[in-house]
């Protein structure tokens, strides 16, 4: 049975008619839509840590003032979700992955980031170093609020927005590509907008 | 495929739509034509689906307005960022069509076998599924004991005020404004707490039986004060609803 | 955005085939027990997430993935659901 049309319905989110390109599949939005796979978790700035871990061992970690005192940079960027929407222009505050990672002495081709409430994702390493990947802190001038990511998230915008990890507490560095929650759930292991992966196979 | 579906609660079927009234000014109540509709208990709700001339389709649920027995009527709020709640209260016309799936819930629905007293808290349209429980507590002619107690933003956003104005033997309504309250205004004001539960709830020795809508916010913080009221939490049903 | 199991009824129902709000789900990291229709439920993300309301552990994935409906669950120990008349 095919759907009868609903007269006078359509999208509410439009494609870019002004000249900007979105990757294929997507709408432009000018909110800031809040999904998430669980309760927001409330973690205090005392208690929280970034860490980077290996095996089972935690190489360098950094509190929230430590973070605070690495070098920092405001970068505006493009964002796309996989459930369609996108966001042009968006404006974050945030230590870059790279400058982390060069902290620590190690040879892991991949990585699995880890948040509070148990949501992860996983990426290649050079996709957090080539400068294209940060620990983001502010967004649109403020501090980034809990619903979020806040108090830090990351943000690859060159990914699906679901690789931005929200509430992210550390990098585990990997051997071997291990798929976190979302890739294990039919979403791609990668993620790329520009080459329309979504989902698994494609 | 198609014309082996069973028809039933699971699958899509095509509504018409018969009236559309307004209830306040962003509130409207839909009655739809429904030829395959198998009954609906009070509580209970359905799932709209459109679909746009591109192929792009959306899915809200909504509850039923009306009580077992009485035709199918869905009450939306327009919400201003909302998707398609702004077009079910604006462009919907007498005629138009849309698919439902439904009824759905065997849950948050009372019949009168379930007995009481009742005690109905909503919030904002948080209203619609314990309206339908009320009408259907009045027409099955059922004497147990119901309070609702119904949470509004301001007086002009209370949805089927002149009913509930005028509620049936053995039924009370309260209403609490949290926004603002008229001139000479004799209701409760400011969000559900404590003391309004104090004056309103039935003792939990009475056994009581609570159903409880709205923003979840709301549901949670009400449900929490009920539990500390000694309600056994099997005794709280909840239904939270979402936006747009 | 967080609601509870009344509103993915619809989705469960075609899952399943019989509507799931009042079946039992027991979390198999806590061992809790009550109706689906009283989860924590994320919609409109990629998928939609349930969780157990005692202690937030998964319950189930569902993905929408090329015209199929993809179903974890491996968080529920348990399902008792009334058998139909």
């Amino acid at each position: 049975m095919t759907s009868p049309i609903s007269r006078g319905f359509h999208r509410r989110n439009r494609p870019a008619g002004d000249g900007s390109k979105l990757p294929p599949g997507q709408y432009l939005t000018h909110d800031f839509p809040v999904l998430s796979a669980g309760p927001t978790p409330h973690t205090r700035l005392q208690d929280w840590t970034f860490s980077i871990r290996r095996g089972g061992e935690t190489l360098r970690s950094w509190t929230w003032p430590e973070v605070q005192a690495l070098p920092a940079e405001n970068v505006t960027v493009d964002i796309h979700c996989v459930t369609r929407w996108s966001k042009l222009g968006t404006a974050w505050r945030g230590v870059p992955i790279r400058a982390v990672l060069d902290e620590v002495e190690y040879d892991a081709q991949y990585v699995l980031a880890f948040s509070d409430g148990g949501y992860t994702t996983n990426l290649p390493v050079k996709d957090l170093t080539g400068g294209q990947a940060w620990l983001a802190f502010d967004y649109d001038g403020q501090p980034l609020a809990p619903e979020h990511g806040g108090p830090a998230r990351l943000l690859v915008p060159h990914l699906y927005f679901w690789k931005s990890a929200k509430w992210v507490r550390g990098l585990e560095l990997l051997d071997h590509d291990q798929p976190g929650f979302w890739e294990s759930y039919g979403y791609n292991n990668y993620g790329d907008p520009w080459r329309e992966q979504r989902y698994a196979g494609d | 495929m198609a014309g082996t579906a069973v028809r039933g609660r699971l699958t899509w079927q095509v509504a018409t739509v018969a009236s559309v009234a307004a209830e306040t000014d962003s509130v409207r109540t839909i009655r739809l034509e429904l030829p395959g509709w198998p009954g609906h208990h009070a509580g209970q709700h359905l799932d709209v689906r459109l679909t746009a001339e591109d192929g792009y389709s959306a899915e809200r649920s909504y509850s039923v307005a009306a009580a077992d027995g009485e035709p199918v009527a869905i009450t939306v709020e327009r919400l201003d960022d909302g998707e398609v709640s702004p077009y079910l209260t604006e462009e919907l016309r007498t005629g138009d069509q849309l698919e439902v799936r439904g009824p759905i819930g065997d849950w948050f629905t009372w019949d009168t076998a379930d007995g009481g007293p009742l005690l109905l808290i909503a919030g904002g349209s948080g209203i619609v599924p314990l309206r339908a429980i009320l009408r259907h507590r009045l027409r099955s002619g059922s004497d147990v004991p119901v309070r609702l107690l119904y949470s509004s933003r301001t007086l002009a956003d209370v949805i089927y005020r002149s009913e509930l104005d005028q509620p049936a033997d053995g039924a009370e309504v309260s209403y609490t404004l949290t926004r603002s309250q008229p001139p000479g205004w004799t209701g409760f004001s400011g969000r559900v707490n404590e003391a309004m539960l104090a004056k309103v709830a039935w003792p939990a020795s009475e056994n009581p039986l609570a159903f409880v809508c709205g923003p979840t916010r709301f549901v949670e913080t009400v449900a929490e004060l009920l539990v500390a009221r000694d309600y056994p939490a099997r005794r709280v049903k909840t239904e939270r609803f979402g936006g747009a | 955005m967080e609601l509870d199991g009344n509103a993915i009824g619809g989705l469960l129902g075609d899952v399943f085939g019989t509507d799931m709000t009042s079946a039992g789900a027991t979390c198999a990291s806590c061992g809790a027990t009550g109706p689906v229709a009283e989860t924590m439920v994320y919609l409109r993300g990629p998928g939609t997430v349930v969780r157990c309301r005692n202690c937030t552990s998964l319950l189930m994935v569902i993905s929408q993935v090329r015209g199929l409906n993809c179903v974890d669950l491996g968080g529920i120990a348990a399902l008792e659901v009334s058998q139909s008349r």
